[in-house]
């Protein structure tokens, strides 16, 4: 039953998602324009300051699933769909579960936009690794998403959501920027610093336990009005 | 266990956020096969006592029986008996009528077409069952919802201002379901300012002003002077 | 919890009078001279902060379980006291880290710690601030998660700092000089109960707001 119907949220959004292609066109473009941007800060004489690559991207990541959630909810405030979905005699946390696959799937499909976007603009090997960083990618951008799919969520009803859904999420999510910047660094490093990946990796994967259960946890409460 | 009951009942519920106060000691029960027309002023309360019996939201004090059960905590088996129509319509407007409604059936566990082919046919909008959505009228979109609110058989059916921006053919058609549903055994209670149409329709009243109520009586013909005599003509 | 109210603030009153006198009697430290005595009211303050994160943590839990108001007010007032010590916290470390080494901030894994826990509370006060009605429930959530990261901050952070190491800006307890214990414990307690005499006095306000708000309504009835 829980499987089920976060799946069948999960489907939904996707189905939706493919009509209109909205929020996967101005996520995507808009991480691009991130990195564009931070380029401009930290490319000089036409080469990168060391470590920007992994900064860059993971900030690219934060930033685009930042609007890629608002987004996400906004359209579950429409219609307050929420509100039926949360009406349906599913396991409240399962339609938590069908969000977070649905956002851990849009920025997996921004990341393999930006991965080679950033290897070539910074001239960074990032493909020497490829399980590690996936590894990496997959658990940091769980982790992220866990804490950011509840707490947009949960503001969806709030007055000031746009502005405290980041002023929330990020001072929360510091430790997965720290583990992923850190961890794509010791990526690019030559020769690439395997054992320091890996701790990195082990970090986020704990991070990801102990916050989607917290988010499991705390999911009914919070959106009983 | 079945989540079924033949009676629903506010007991001394109240909900307040700090100083405002939304639902104020409000004691009601509705029985199968009534018809409760919540009748009350702008901002008086009714959609939040919906939502309490949705039990998507939660009274401060007081509880929420169900047959002989109090609702508490995550009760699915429960909301399995509910259907709400609430004003927002809950439909997605990317997706097809065909869509929202085989979405929400299967969240509760309706397989198969057939029970959305029926309901496509109720709300007379079979022949555009593939369009989306938003390219609906506000009438449109307000059948299809009421479809979807009675998708699963609910024994509580909770409709929030259901006849908004309906013409009056629409409206007499959805009158009619409801007294169909109230003749089958449903609890319907119903959230109104359209007092005409609640004439015909309500077998009682429930008069809610300032989050209270007001007044709990048999409806009568003269509704319209009774909700006046009620509220007094201030607004 | 009113009547403790005044013994509380007159010993605590004491202790923060007596106090430096035992600091100017506690011996110097090695290297840094007098500016090491900062440590004194610094770290305590740190002490007394995470007190307050823990505290509003477990309220929130309470209060997101349970739907207790009691809860609720503890955990309000255990942020706001939480973020004051912080303050006074990332205060004192960079006087103490310029006095010391020249520099006023140099990521330091303890100081940065808390600089981020510092800024998650800050987050709970914004969001029951401007969050709208329902705001106490999501700042419930924002506390919990905040102290769950606890453990993950510092690790991740202390991991990252010491990849660079540099001087830390709390020398080790342990490294201290025996003398330095004393005046440390008095200051720890002096600051521990500080923290519960502001607590219980902010209790005690938000009590009293409940009551009025439980006024106004009953007003209406």
């Amino acid at each position: 039953m829980f499987a089920r119907v976060a799946w069948l949220v999960l489907r939904k959004d996707i189905a939706i998602e493919v009509r209109s292609r909205e929020i996967l066109y101005t996520t995507l473009f808009f991480a691009v324009s991130c990195v564009l941007v931070f380029s401009f800060s930290f490319v000089r004489e036409g080469r990168a300051v060391p470590d920007a690559a992994a900064g860059i991207l993971w900030i690219a990541i934060a930033f685009a699933g930042t609007l890629a959630l608002g987004r996400t909810f906004e359209r579950e405030r429409y219609g307050e769909t929420l509100r039926a979905l949360l009406l349906a005699p599913a396991p409240r946390p399962a339609i938590y579960v069908g969000k977070l696959l649905g956002i851990v799937a849009l920025l997996g499909v921004a990341e393999l936009l930006l991965v080679p976007l950033i290897a070539v603009l910074f001239q960074a090997e990032l493909f020497d690794r490829p399980l590690l960083l996936i590894a990496l990618l997959s658990t940091g951008t769980l982790g992220f998403a866990s804490v950011g799919t509840l707490f947009a969520a949960m503001l969806v009803r709030a007055r000031t959501r746009d502005v405290l859904l980041p002023i929330l999420l990020y001072p929360i999510t510091v430790p997965v920027m720290i583990a992923g910047v850190r961890g794509t660094s010791a990526l690019l490093a030559t020769p690439p610093d395997e054992p320091s990946a890996i701790m990195w990796i082990a970090m986020l994967a704990c991070f990801d336990v102990v916050f989607v259960t917290l988010a499991l946890w705390t999911f009914e409460p919070l959106m009983i009005e | 266990m079945s989540g079924d009951f033949e009676s629903v009942a506010l007991v001394d519920v109240s909900r307040h956020f700090g100083r405002r106060r939304a639902v104020s000691h409000v004691s009601m029960t509705a029985r199968a096969g009534e018809i409760v027309g919540l009748l009350g002023p702008n901002g008086a309360g009714k959609s939040t006592l919906l939502n309490l019996l949705a039990t998507l939201a939660a009274p401060t004090s007081g509880s929420i029986r169900f047959g002989d059960r109090e609702s508490r905590g995550s009760m699915p088996a429960l909301r399995r008996r509910i259907g709400l129509l609430a004003h927002e319509l809950h439909l997605y407007p990317e997706l097809t009528a065909r869509q929202n409604l085989a979405f929400f059936a299967q969240l509760y566990g309706i397989d198969g077409t057939a029970r959305v082919n029926s309901a496509l046919e109720d709300a007379g909008l079979a022949e555009r069952a593939d369009e989306e959505v938003a390219g609906f009228s506000r009438g449109m979109r307000q059948r299809i919802a009421l479809e979807r609110a009675l998708l699963h058989d609910p024994r509580l059916v909770l409709l929030d201002e259901p006849f908004t921006g309906l013409d009056d053919r629409a409206g007499t058609r959805i009158s009619e379901r409801l007294r169909r549903l109230a003749a089958a055994g449903a609890i319907v209670i119903l959230a109104t300012h359209d007092l005409d149409l609640a004439a015909g329709l309500v077998s009682r009243i429930v008069v809610i002003r300032d989050g209270r109520v007001a007044s709990d009586e048999p409806a009568t013909a003269e509704l319209r002077a009774r909700y006046r005599s009620v509220i007094g003509t201030r607004t | 919890m009113r009547r403790i109210f005044t013994p509380l603030t007159i010993v605590v009153a004491i202790m923060f009078a007596c106090s430096p006198i035992l600091i100017a009697g506690a011996p110097y430290e090695s290297t840094m001279g007098l500016i090491q005595k900062i440590f004194y009211y610094h770290v305590p303050s740190w002490f007394a902060m995470f007190t307050g994160v823990f505290t509003c943590g477990i309220a929130s839990i309470v209060y997101l379980f349970r739907g207790r108001p009691d809860a609720d007010r503890v955990a309000a007032s255990a942020a706001e006291i939480a973020v004051v010590f912080g303050l006074i916290g990332l205060v004192t470390g960079p006087m103490w880290a310029r006095k010391a080494w020249g520099v006023w901030w140099q990521w330091d894994a303890k100081l940065t710690m808390a600089l981020l826990v510092e800024m998650i509370f800050v987050g709970y006060l914004l969001v029951r601030k401007y969050g709208g009605p329902g705001s106490d429930k999501l700042a419930a959530a924002v506390a919990i998660f905040g102290m769950a990261n606890v453990p993950f901050v510092y690790e991740s952070v202390n991991i990252w700092r010491t990849v660079h190491p540099k001087t830390s800006v709390v020398p080790e307890l342990a490294r201290t000089a025996p003398g330095m214990a004393g005046p440390f414990w008095f200051c720890v307690l002096a600051f521990m109960l500080l923290f519960a005499l502001l607590l219980t006095a902010r209790i005690d306000l938000e009590r009293r707001r409940a009551a009025l708000d439980a006024l106004y309504l009953a007003e209406e009835d």
